[in-house]
Parts: structure tokens; C-alpha cells; sequence
């Protein structure tokens, strides 16, 4: 039995298979409809995220399988104390396959160890998303045909957001991969990530404060939200919200086949105006998302690709 | 000149950073045995200028050496029988550790769950870095 914590978790070679299978998936949806009849996934929500919830739900649902689970900790056991290694071993009586999210960094982990069903980390505080990492892979490589030789511009939040380095920590295996990383200075991706992942295996990067600089050399750009969850502090937050809004005008700055991906929800950091220039990818991205975590589901739970 | 009369059967650990004998008692949890425990500090050393020995008196099997070897690991663990050195063993980073330090990180599900085992490993050699198993924090010694 295998979980997914970490992007990491898949090999380069299971991820491409991954990738091929959501393909699939995408080009061949109704053959796909009954593959999971039966099977139950529990989505266990400990903080509120209809997107990625939701995303896991419609994935289970398009394969023929049912829903079950929570969304918020208050609706949970977890409100009355229960431990997350108690709720997992409960929840792998009711379920074939469970999608966690929780605010504290490594209860996917805890889960995974006391469970005896498939654990997918749907987000563990600004630690991983693996599951976003997935579909950003199966988006870059479906608008870009590749994973290999390019320029990627991270943007925003690169402290606390956990898809940014999720994603950092998948591309590395890739060849020729460069980083941008465009943020203010309070919001520089953690040391863990410029020390044991950039420098120790040798990528290119710079980490720069001027969106409009970068943009003309990159391939992708990545945009985050200052996430208010994340801070302790509301004044903070406040003052770096809006550090960055991609606007028309930035746009013109870029290659014309350069595309803008972003984990969604936006705030304000892409304006509007954006939203129908042909590299705008976020939304192809949220169905790429439903693909990805169809084929995900299939290869925990062991089913086998219909002809 | 302190006299401390010598170990017939135990174990020495010497070259200990002076200072870091206490730590190390505790961490050992030397403080739970009943035999005899010797802890002198500020030792003259040539090699160290002042060191801290603890000289612990019996057969001591179940010592968690992993502990001294996150602590220190060049401190030096000399096995005693009959009044003579038999052994001397090194010590390594160990690569996990259990329950010797706590993760500092309060986003980590241990700042909730505090039943859960403090694990960290042993991320980076080098630079003698352990990070949370959970969390993946860096810990600063």
C-alpha cells in the first residue's frame, strides 16, 4: 500500500506514468466511469478548502466511486480531542482511499502511519501540497509539451506557501530547470529550500523583488496569494497582500508563449483584465487538477487502466 | 587535586565539552539509575584546555549511545572491566533520534499531539543538521 505525503514520494518515471494515465483520463473521460464503483474516498478536512476538497470529490465521483468526510475540524471528532492517528484508523473502516488536509505540518505523516488505507495529503500547513504539485506538473507539461529546459518565475508568497515549494521540490529532478523567485523579503522562500534543494543539488536561481524585470525571460510564472492564515500578525499581512498584481501591462512584458499558472483562490495578485489572454492558464489548471487526481486515485487503490 | 577513585567495571565518557556534563546525565537519564555516577568538570585537558568527564559505575548495556553521539560525537566512551580499558568506542551522528529534543515549530502537528514520538533525522551530515520528521524544521542545537 502506498500514500502520497510528498511530491517526492513518486519517482520522476512514476510521475510521467501519472501524468500519461491523467492524460488519458482527460482525452478518454467516458471510459473512466466505472473503474472506482464501490470504492468510497474520505476527505478529511481539518481547515476549510472547497477547491482541492471539492476537486477530490468530483475526481472519486468521475470513476464511478462515492464521497464521504468533513470539512472543517468543528465538524470533527478532532474538535473533541481526537487524535489524528485515532481518526485515521476509524476512517479506514469506513473508506478505501483518504485525501487529509490540516493545518499542522506533518499530520498527513501521523496519518499514514496508523492508517491501513491509502493517505493523500491534500495540504499540511505551509508545508507540502503534493496533489497541487501534481496538477501544476500535468499543466506545464500539457501547455509546454515538456518538464525540462526552462525558466520558471515563482511569485508572492514563497515563505509560507506550501505549493511553491512543493513545486520547487519536483522540478529540481528535471534538466535544465531555472528558478526566478520573486518576492519581498519577508516572503523569501525558507533556507531549507535555498540551501538543501537549490544549492545542494546545483540549480540556477535568482531571487529578485521586480515582477516586471523577470518577466521577459520566463517560461512559466507562477503566481501565489499572501495567504492570511498563515501570519500571526494582521499588520503584516496587511502591509504585503498586495506586493504583486499581475496586470495587462506586466503581460506585455512576457514571451508570447510564456503561460501564468496559480494555485487559486486569487485575491488581487491577478487582475481581471488578465483573465482572457490565451497564456491566463489558471483555469485549465483547476481541470487538469480533477484529471490528475483521477489518475492518482486509481494508481493508490490499485485499479487497473480500462482498455 | 580532586581524587575520584577508579571505575572497577563501567563506563567513561570523556573529552565532554566542559559544561555539557549535566546535559548529558539528564539526557542519558543517569539521573534514574541507582549506581554510582561520577561527573567532574572543568578537567585540565591538553587537547581540550578544560573538559567534563562522567565515569558511571556498573554494566551499561541499555545506555543510549545514539543520545551522546547527537550531543557530542566526539566525546570519547571508554568501556571499563577489571580496572583496565577494554573498548573504546566512537560515536556517529546518529541518523534518527527519538525523543531526545523537541520540535520548536508551532505549526508542526507535534505542538498539538504531544503524545506523538519527537523524531528527527539526520538531514545533512556536514553541517550536522536534524530536522523534524513531521514538519521538516530545521532544529538549531
Amino acid at each position: 500500500m502506498r500514500h502520497l505525503l510528498n511530491p517526492l514520494d513518486f519517482s520522476v518515471e512514476e510521475i510521467h506514468q501519472l501524468l500519461d494515465l491523467a492524460s488519458d483520463i482527460e482525452h478518454h473521460l467516458p471510459k473512466y466511469a466505472h473503474v472506482c464503483d464501490g470504492k468510497k474516498i474520505a476527505t478529511l478536512f481539518y481547515e476549510p478548502s472547497t477547491r482541492t476538497r471539492l476537486s477530490f470529490e468530483s475526481a472519486m465521483l468521475s470513476l464511478g466511486g462515492s464521497v464521504l468526510g468533513f470539512s472543517s475540524a468543528d465538524s470533527s471528532s478532532a474538535a473533541k480531542g481526537e487524535s489524528v492517528a485515532d481518526t485515521i484508523r476509524i476512517i479506514s473502516c469506513y473508506a478505501d482511499i483518504c485525501a487529509m488536509r490540516h493545518p499542522k505540518e506533518g499530520a498527513p505523516l501521523v496519518a499514514a502511519t496508523h492508517s491501513s488505507i491509502p493517505v493523500i495529503n491534500a495540504g499540511d500547513g505551509g508545508h507540502q501540497h503534493p496533489t497541487q504539485t501534481l496538477t501544476d506538473l500535468m499543466t506545464i507539461r500539457s501547455l509546454l509539451g515538456r518538464l525540462s529546459g526552462m525558466t520558471v518565475g515563482l511569485c508572492g508568497d514563497l515563505k509560507f506557501g506550501r505549493t511553491v515549494h512543493s513545486l520547487i521540490n519536483a522540478l529540481v529532478r528535471y534538466p535544465d530547470i531555472r528558478f526566478v523567485l520573486i518576492s519581498p523579503p519577508e516572503l523569501r522562500v525558507p533556507e531549507y529550500i535555498r540551501e538543501d534543494v537549490l544549492k545542494a543539488k546545483n540549480i540556477e536561481f535568482k531571487e529578485v523583488g521586480n515582477l516586471d524585470e523577470a518577466m521577459p525571460e520566463l517560461d512559466i510564472l507562477y503566481m501565489t496569494r499572501v495567504q492570511k492564515e498563515r501570519f500571526f500578525n494582521e499588520e503584516d499581512y496587511i502591509r504585503l497582500k498586495d506586493c504583486y498584481i499581475l496586470d495587462k501591462a506586466k503581460m506585455k512584458l512576457a514571451k508570447e508563449n510564456m503561460f501564468v499558472l496559480h494555485p487559486l483562490p486569487r485575491v488581487n495578485e491577478i487582475s481581471v483584465e488578465v483573465d482572457n489572454d490565451p497564456r491566463a492558464a489558471y483555469f485549465r489548471q483547476v481541470q487538469y487538477g480533477v484529471y490528475v487526481r483521477m489518475a492518482l486515485i486509481m494508481t493508490l487503490l490499485e485499479v487497473e487502466k480500462p482498455c | 587535586m580532586l581524587n575520584i577513585s577508579g571505575l572497577k567495571e563501567g563506563i567513561v565518557l570523556d573529552h565532554i565539552q566542559a559544561g555539557k556534563s549535566l546535559d548529558i546525565y539528564y539526557h542519558l537519564g543517569l539521573d534514574k539509575l541507582e549506581c554510582q555516577v561520577a561527573i567532574i568538570k572543568n578537567a585540565k585537558s591538553s587537547k581540550m584546555g578544560r573538559k567534563d568527564i562522567i565515569k558511571i559505575e556498573g554494566d551499561l548495556n541499555s545506555l543510549d549511545l545514539k543520545v551522546l553521539g547527537y550531543i557530542d560525537h566526539n566525546i570519547t566512551v571508554n568501556v571499563i572491566r577489571d580496572n583496565t580499558i577494554v573498548e573504546k568506542k566512537s560515536l556517529k551522528l546518529p541518523k534518527k533520534i527519538t525523543n531526545v529534543i523537541h520540535c520548536k515549530n508551532p505549526r508542526c502537528i507535534t505542538s498539538i499531539e504531544q503524545e506523538l514520538p519527537d523524531v528527527f533525522y539526520l538531514s545533512d551530515e556536514k553541517t550536522e543538521t536534524y530536522r523534524c520528521l513531521y514538519c521538516e524544521e530545521k532544529y538549531g542545537k
